[in-house]
C-alpha cells in the first residue's frame, strides 16, 4: 500500500464571481522515501492540491469530492481534531516565504519547541535539544546560540533552513514543500536543495516537491506530475518527463525554457495566455493554446492513458502510443 | 585606484556606453549627525558595444540593478562617468538628452504601471514628456506603432492596465521603453514575475525588437540560463563589485572567478541526467553586509580558495584573456 494516496481530487474556492475549480479531478500515489515533484504555472493547482492534503484552504476553499488516504486512513471529511494530529506530526509543509513563515515575537528556539512539545512527549529540556539536533542537522552554525536569537537576525537561507528543522522535527512520514527555495538565491537554493536531499536519504521520508522551476525537479524528483488548469496533464518518472514528453503542455514548456547547452537558437514559446479558471473550455484545457490541437481536443476532454509502466499522460496525441503500448 | 576600462570583444564596433569606475554609495543614518556610506556599486568599469546585449548576473544585494539604474541617472552617481556614444554625461542638459536614448524596463510589471491610466497614456506619457509629437493624430499614431511592435491588438489601447495578464503588461512596459525612440535600454529582471510559459514569447520579443530596430540591451537578471541565452557577454556582480567579464558562452563554460564558478555550478539545469553528474561547489557562509564589506577582496570571506593576500588588497579587475576580465590575485594560480 502506497503511504499517499489522492483519488479524483476535486477542490474548489467559491467566489462572488462564481466557483472556480482550482484542482479538478487530481490522482496520484506517493510511496515511502521518494520525490515526488509537481510542476505548473501560477493557478495549475499545484499549491492547492498541497493545502487540500493538508487541510489548510482558506476560507472560501473546499474538497468537493475524491479522496486522500494516508497508510489507508481516509482524510476527507476526517474532521479537525484528526487534521490536527497529522498536520506536523505525520505530514509537514514549507512555504515559498521563509521572511513571512516565523512569527518575529518569538525566538527561533522557541518556535521550534512549540511543534515537538505539541507532538511528542518530551520535556522542556529534551524538546530544547532535540530543536537544537535539529539545527545542528540543517546546518545552522552555532546551534546553541542561535535559539535564542530571533528571525531577524536571520538571513533568508538561515531562515528557510529554520522552517525545514522545524518542518521535520517530529519525524513526518511526508514533507511538503511548496516552492521552498523560489525567494532565495541561486547559490543558496543549491544548500537548500541539497540538504533536502541528504535528510531524505538520511531518514528515509517522502518529499512532495512544489515548483515551477523544471531546473529544480530535474535535482531533486523520482517523479513528476505537471499540472495544468487544475488537472494533472502528465505523470511519469522524471526521465520519461525530460526525454520522452507525451503532453503537448510538457513539450512546450521544455521546448520554451533555455537549457544548458544553448546553442542561440530562437526559444519556442508557448502561445497565447494561462487559462481563466472561471471560463474553463470544454474540451482539453490546453487546446486553445496548443499548436497540434485538433477538433477531438476541443470537443473532449481526454482522459489519461498509460503510455507505458512508468508514464501517464492525458493528450490525444498518444491514442496510437497508447494502444500500441497496453 | 580604479581599473582600466575592458577593450571590446568586437573591435570594431563602437561602444555606444561606456561605463568608468562609477561608484554609487548610499548614506545610511546610524546615529544622531553620524551615518556611514552603503557602496551600493564601487567602482565598475564597462563598455557595451552598440547592439549587443551585455547580461548583468548576481545575487540579490549585489548592486547589479542599481548599477543598471545609475548608468541612467536615475541616481545621481557618487563617483565615475557614463559616456554615451563617446560623450559623457555630466550636466542636467545631457542627463535630459540621454533619457532619450536610454530607457529601462521594470521588473515588476503589476506595479510598474500606473492603474489609472489607459494603455495608450502609459505608452504615451513618454512621448508628452520629452514633446515628441506635433498633433494628437501624430501621438495616436506612434502609439499603435509601438503597440504593434511589441505584439498588442490597437483595441488593447483604451483599456488599463488591471485588464491584462501579467505578460501583456510587461509588453506595455517595454512599449513605453520604446516610445522616445531609444538606442540603449536597461532590462531590470524583465521576464523573472512572468510564468514559465510565458517568458520564452517576451525573451523572444526582446530579441525580435533587438534586431529590428538595433537596439542595445543591458540586460539584469538572476536567471543564469535566460541571461545566457540573450547575452553576447556576461558581468557578474557580488557585493557592489564587478567579479568578471566575458563572452556569455565561455563564463558558462569555463568560469574563471571563484565566486563565477560557484555560482554557474548552482544553476538547476533542466535535464536529469546532467542535474545528477553536476558537481556543485558549495559556498560556506552568507553574503556578508555591503555595509561591512570585508577587507580585500569582498569575495575572500566565502571564497575556497582565499589567503592572506586577498585580505590585504582589493584584486584590480583586469584583463587575463583578451577580452576577458576578471577580479582576482590567484586566478591564474587556480585555473592552471
Amino acid at each position: 500500500m502506497s503511504l499517499l494516496s489522492v483519488k479524483d481530487l476535486h477542490t474548489s474556492f467559491f467566489t462572488d464571481a462564481g466557483e472556480v475549480r482550482a484542482v479538478n479531478g487530481v490522482s496520484f500515489e506517493l510511496e515511502r522515501g521518494k520525490v515526488l515533484g509537481i510542476v505548473g504555472e501560477s493557478g495549475s493547482g499545484k499549491s492547492v492540491t498541497a493545502y487540500s492534503i493538508m487541510q489548510i484552504l482558506a476560507g472560501t476553499g473546499k474538497i468537493v469530492s475524491g479522496s486522500i488516504k494516508l497508510d489507508g486512513q481516509e482524510l476527507v471529511g476526517a474532521g479537525e481534531k484528526v487534521m490536527k494530529d497529522i498536520r506536523g506530526n505525520r505530514i509537514s509543509i514549507i512555504f515559498q516565504d521563509p521572511m513571512t513563515s516565523l512569527n518575529p515575537t518569538y525566538t527561533i528556539g522557541q518556535q521550534l519547541m512549540e511543534a515537538i512539545l505539541l507532538h511528542t512527549d518530551r520535556n522542556k529540556q529534551q524538546a530544547w535539544d532535540r530543536a537544537v539536533e535539529m539545527l545542528r542537522l540543517v546546518n545552522v552554525n552555532e546551534p546553541e546560540k542561535r535559539m535564542k536569537q530571533y528571525p531577524f537576525e536571520f538571513s533568508g537561507g538561515m531562515r528557510q533552513r529554520v522552517m525545514i528543522a522545524m518542518a521535520l522535527a517530529c519525524e513526518p512520514d511526508i514533507l511538503i514543500a511548496d516552492e521552498p527555495t523560489t525567494a532565495l538565491d541561486v547559490t543558496i537554493q543549491a544548500g537548500i536543495l541539497e540538504l533536502m536531499k541528504d535528510i531524505q536519504k538520511e531518514i528515509g521520508m517522502a518529499i512532495i516537491m512544489i515548483t515551477h522551476d523544471l531546473g529544480v525537479v530535474a535535482q531533486l524528483c523520482d517523479e513528476v506530475i505537471v499540472m495544468y488548469a487544475g488537472g494533472i496533464c502528465e505523470q511519469g518518472t522524471a526521465d520519461e518527463i525530460f526525454y520522452n514528453p507525451c503532453h503537448e503542455y510538457t513539450k512546450g514548456l521544455l521546448r520554451s525554457i533555455p537549457t544548458a547547452e544553448d546553442t542561440g537558437e530562437k526559444l519556442e514559446p508557448i502561445s497565447g495566455t494561462p487559462i481563466d479558471l472561471l471560463n474553463m473550455p470544454k474540451g482539453c484545457p490546453f487546446a486553445p493554446r496548443c499548436d497540434n490541437a485538433m477538433k477531438i481536443c476541443l470537443r473532449e476532454k481526454c482522459e489519461r492513458m498509460q503510455i507505458n509502466e512508468d508514464h501517464a499522460a492525458a493528450c490525444w496525441m498518444n491514442v496510437r502510443k497508447a494502444v500500441k503500448g497496453e | 585606484m580604479s581599473s582600466n576600462t575592458p577593450n571590446e570583444v568586437n573591435k570594431n564596433a563602437q561602444p555606444l556606453i561606456e561605463v568608468k569606475g562609477l561608484k554609487q554609495y548610499f548614506q545610511i543614518n546610524t546615529g544622531f549627525f553620524r551615518s556611514i556610506p552603503l557602496k551600493a556599486v564601487d567602482d565598475i568599469s564597462f563598455s557595451i558595444r552598440e547592439g549587443e546585449t551585455l547580461g548583468l548576473v548576481g545575487e540579490s544585494g549585489c548592486g547589479k540593478t542599481t548599477a543598471g539604474r545609475s548608468i541612467l541617472h536615475l541616481y545621481t552617481p557618487t563617483a565615475g562617468e557614463v559616456i554615451y556614444r563617446g560623450k559623457p554625461i555630466i550636466t542636467a542638459k545631457d542627463i535630459a538628452e540621454f533619457r532619450t536614448k536610454a530607457t529601462m524596463v521594470f521588473q515588476d510589471p503589476y506595479s510598474s504601471l500606473d492603474p489609472r491610466m489607459t494603455v495608450a497614456d502609459i505608452i504615451g506619457e513618454p512621448l508628452d514628456v520629452h514633446h515628441m509629437y506635433k498633433s494628437q493624430e501624430e501621438r495616436r499614431q506612434r502609439i499603435l506603432e509601438l503597440m504593434d511592435h511589441v505584439g498588442l491588438n490597437s483595441e488593447h489601447a483604451a483599456r488599463y492596465a488591471h485588464e491584462f495578464s501579467g505578460g501583456q503588461r510587461q509588453r506595455v512596459g517595454i512599449a513605453r521603453a520604446l516610445a522616445v525612440n531609444p538606442d540603449f535600454i536597461v532590462c531590470d529582471e524583465p521576464v523573472s514575475a512572468l510564468d514559465v510559459s510565458i517568458q520564452a514569447q517576451v525573451i523572444n520579443m526582446f530579441e525580435e525588437l533587438q534586431d529590428k530596430l538595433g537596439l542595445t540591451y543591458l540586460f539584469i537578471a538572476h536567471d543564469l540560463l535566460v541571461v545566457r541565452h540573450i547575452s553576447d557577454r556576461i558581468a557578474v556582480m557580488y557585493l557592489g563589485r564587478m567579479v568578471e567579464l566575458a563572452d556569455a558562452k565561455e563564463i558558462y563554460e569555463r568560469p574563471l572567478h571563484p565566486y563565477s564558478k560557484a555560482l554557474i555550478s548552482a544553476v538547476p539545469v533542466p535535464d536529469p541526467v546532467t542535474a545528477r553528474a553536476n558537481k556543485r561547489i558549495a559556498l560556506t557562509g552568507e553574503i556578508p553586509s555591503p555595509l561591512h564589506a570585508p577587507s580585500g577582496c569582498p569575495f575572500r570571506t566565502r571564497c575556497p580558495y582565499a589567503q592572506p593576500v586577498c585580505a590585504e588588497s582589493m584584486p584590480p579587475f583586469r584583463e587575463v584573456e583578451k577580452g576577458r576580465f576578471v577580479a582576482c590575485h590567484r586566478v591564474e594560480e587556480i585555473n592552471s
